[in-house]
């Protein structure tokens, strides 16, 4: 039997996993990844199977839990946004490799046009790079019916497989047919090929031989997947390609979805190079639409580019930065084929100028507005002071009124960055770093600076909790003072103190006094973040 | 039948339950619908927007195309004005005529006022002086929402039983609250519409 629900996409896919016979969801939050993980951790049927669905510390983490999972013989997911593959790629290269025993999901959530991250990479180089076959669903009940499908493609060719969702799929709700029945869940196997989990320079060479011929395999079979399509039309004067959610894009421009020129609709990768070529071969010119960075277009060129007859993000047909929209795509195919009927379009109204914009801010009650305003006041007197962000709420702090902090860059470079600064001479360096993002990947860093007594202030603002993603368990939670005095932080350089207006003073006598202390110092400045205090009280 | 809806707001104002509710009443008649959200950063106090297409044919596109929003409902007199190149130029604007002052150079109301009431299809009202005469001041966005129902082509008797199913897990009283408020927005925002043009 099956029913019709509303589901965002990040939740039909979670959905999809469950009804597919997951046994292990292993996740890091991130936006627009966070919400696959908070559904299966709502879903009845985790409680009443016992599915895993505990957060971990980080993207790598996560993705080694899984492997782990899918080595027992159990299908499991590992999901993240698109930065955080970068976090886990150590592992998940070497997965192609290993290779996968019971079906296992490595979901990327990119999110092109940075609606929160700090760049636009695209996840499917990433499967490229590893060799691992990709899927990447262009609606809600494509995400649904795709986790069960990629589990099966996963077992039938023992290899874990990414899927790739998008924010603009992620984060938007659509009807979904779904299943009323969840499958059974696999029982524990052995692995086929023993030696191939054991990647030692012997077993990985023949193992790697092997992946480059499975590769051959899994392209064949893009070239036959359902989610690949072709749909022919009378017009070869231009053919089609689009991708994921540019395909929704793209037949949004005609009456019924239907598109005047043959199109090419593709959802797994390896990509189906007989499809393109058939396509190239058939029509005249060629527009590329694909969400993200050009990946098809740049595989279709090639480096010498010597077909000069494919268009898209390269030539400047689509836009080469940021997300698509039914108005790029509409601009991109009226370029190239001007006065086409149907696309013309009279001009709106413009935005009256007396709007203006509305940057975030943090919210009011929010603990690090008060290391900000103490952080300012005790670093008055220095003017070289280099204060080292990180990735949070806590980033905002850049912007007006604080205007505190001077980098920015990954999960954990807080930590790091203010040590090689400090090393270069740099005084006072100070990190400031968020309780989860410091277990996810400041641990790391804080041991260097304590084996070399680095001379920097790290400020742990402690939220106890997650909060840009919505307020996830944060892993550190209650154990950050006995965490940095096991690295070894000196006891008399750590502090711990509550992040309230009233304490503003106290605050920047200890701030001050640590920069003074030309070595290491740990502060950690502890408040409930105010989003999850409110939720709590309800 | 195909209505295209913005939806706009202030991180935090509530757009999203009016997303919720219109997505359930539509559901529930049986319509394709898409609602494409703003989580994330954007959530701390900064411009939110949710595009809301319901139709009886299939939808392609999650965002609406440029200019074929037949509807802007904002919380705000301010992000009202944001979309208006999205707008159709048949469309509607619904606003809220509080503001929400969270930067330092917002413009004087009485501008944003009058850039409204340029606009020739337009319903203002101050959903939180009436949701606060309603004895409801947390119903703001119901009030709003009711003010909506005229223009989406949805019953107004789904949208009224998606409100109180909403709102049923916090009892009678809530449930009645909320009603009213909807029935409110509704009666001011029918004396507007294309019909009684």
């Amino acid at each position: 039997m099956k029913t019709q629900i509303l589901l965002l996409g990040d939740e039909a896919l979670a959905l999809g996993a469950l009804n597919a016979g997951l046994s292990g969801a292993y996740a890091y939050p991130g936006t627009p990844s966070t919400e696959i993980m908070e559904f299966i951790q709502m879903n009845p049927l985790t409680k009443e199977r016992g599915i895993h669905c505990h957060w971990s510390s980080n993207e790598k983490t996560a993705v080694e839990e899984a492997l782990g999972m899918s080595y027992a013989g159990k299908r499991s997911l590992a999901s993240m946004k698109h930065v955080g593959v970068n976090v886990a790629a150590d592992p998940l290269l070497n997965s192609a490799m290993t290779g996968a025993n019971g079906g296992m999901l490595v979901i990327a959530a990119d999110d092109p046009s940075m609606h929160s991250s700090q760049n636009e990479q695209d996840s499917r180089f990433y499967a490229d790079f590893a060799m691992l076959p990709m899927l990447e669903p262009s609606s809600q009940q494509e995400a649904y019916e795709m986790a069960k499908y990629g589990f099966q493609l996963s077992e039938h060719y023992r290899i874990p497989v990414m899927l790739r969702m998008v924010t603009r799929l992620a984060h938007s709700r659509g009807n979904v047919t779904v299943d009323a029945e969840a499958e059974p869940e696999n029982t524990l196997s052995d692995v086929a090929n023993p030696r191939q989990w054991v990647l030692m320079p012997g077993n990985s060479r023949v193992r790697y031989k092997q992946l480059i011929n499975d590769y051959a395999d899994l392209t064949a079979e893009s070239e036959k997947s359902p989610f690949n399509t072709f749909t022919d039309a009378p017009d070869h004067s231009l053919g089609i390609v689009v991708s994921g959610v540019a395909n929704n894009y793209y037949r949004e421009l005609w009456k019924d979805g239907k598109s005047p020129w043959p199109m090419v609709k593709i959802s797994q990768y390896p990509l189906p190079a007989d499809m393109l070529r058939n396509l190239v071969e058939t029509c005249d010119e060629v527009l590329v639409i694909e969400e993200g960075q050009p990946f098809i277009e740049q595989h279709m060129r090639g480096v010498l580019n010597s077909n000069p007859k494919i268009h898209g993000r390269l030539d400047g047909y689509l836009p080469r930065t940021g997300e698509l929209d039914p108005e790029s795509v509409r601009l991109g195919v009226l370029k190239l084929r001007p006065s086409t009927p149907g696309l013309e379009k009279e001009e709106t109204q413009p935005v009256p100028e007396v709007v203006v914009a509305r940057p975030p801010a943090l919210c009011k009650g929010c603990g690090h507005r008060d290391v900000y305003a103490a952080l300012n006041e005790s670093i008055e007197s220095y003017p070289h002071a280099r204060v080292f962000g990180d990735i949070g709420c806590y980033t905002l702090g850049y912007l007006a009124p604080f205007r505190a902090i001077h980098t920015v860059l990954d999960m954990g470079a807080s930590i790091t960055m203010a040590k090689g600064a400090s090393e270069a001479g740099v005084h006072p360096a100070i990190a400031i770093i968020g309780d989860s993002t410091f277990t996810h990947s400041g641990m790391t860093g804080l041991l260097d600076a304590v084996n070399e007594d680095s001379d920097i202030l790290v400020i742990i603002s402690d939220n106890l909790t997650t909060g840009m993603t919505g307020g996830q368990d944060s892993q550190g939670t209650g154990k950050l003072e006995e965490i940095c005095l096991g690295l070894g932080v000196n006891p008399e350089h750590l502090h711990t103190i509550d992040s309230l207006p009233k304490n503003h003073n106290d605050m920047v006598e200890l701030f001050r006094n640590e920069i003074d202390h030309h070595g290491l110092s740990v502060v950690i400045s502890r408040r409930e973040c105010i989003q999850t205090a409110r939720r709590s009280k309800k | 039948m195909k209505c295209d809806i913005i939806l706009a707001g202030v991180g935090g104002q509530g757009i999203l339950t009016i997303a919720t509710i219109i997505g359930k009443a539509a559901l529930k008649s049986n319509m394709n619908i898409r609602q494409a959200e703003v989580h994330g950063m954007s959530q701390r106090g900064g411009d939110v927007q949710s595009d809301l297409r319901i139709s009886t044919s299939e939808i392609f596109s999650d965002l609406i195309p440029k200019g074929e929003a037949d509807v802007i409902v904002s919380m705000e007199p301010m992000e009202a004005l944001r979309y208006l190149p999205r707008l159709s130029p048949q469309g509607w604007v619904v606003t809220n005529t509080t503001p929400f002052i969270n930067v330092t150079d917002y413009p004087e109301t009485s501008l944003l006022d009058a850039e409204l009431d340029k606009l020739p299809r337009v319903v203002k009202l101050d959903i939180d002086r009436i949701a606060k005469d309603l004895g409801a001041p947390r119903s703001a966005n119901i009030v709003l929402l009711g003010a909506l129902t005229p223009f989406i082509h949805l019953p107004k008797e789904a949208l009224e039983e998606a409100v109180a199913a909403h709102f049923a897990r916090k009892g009678e009283t809530v449930v009645a609250q909320n009603i009213a408020a909807f029935r409110y927005g509704y009666e001011r925002a029918e004396k507007n519409t294309p019909d009684n043009l």
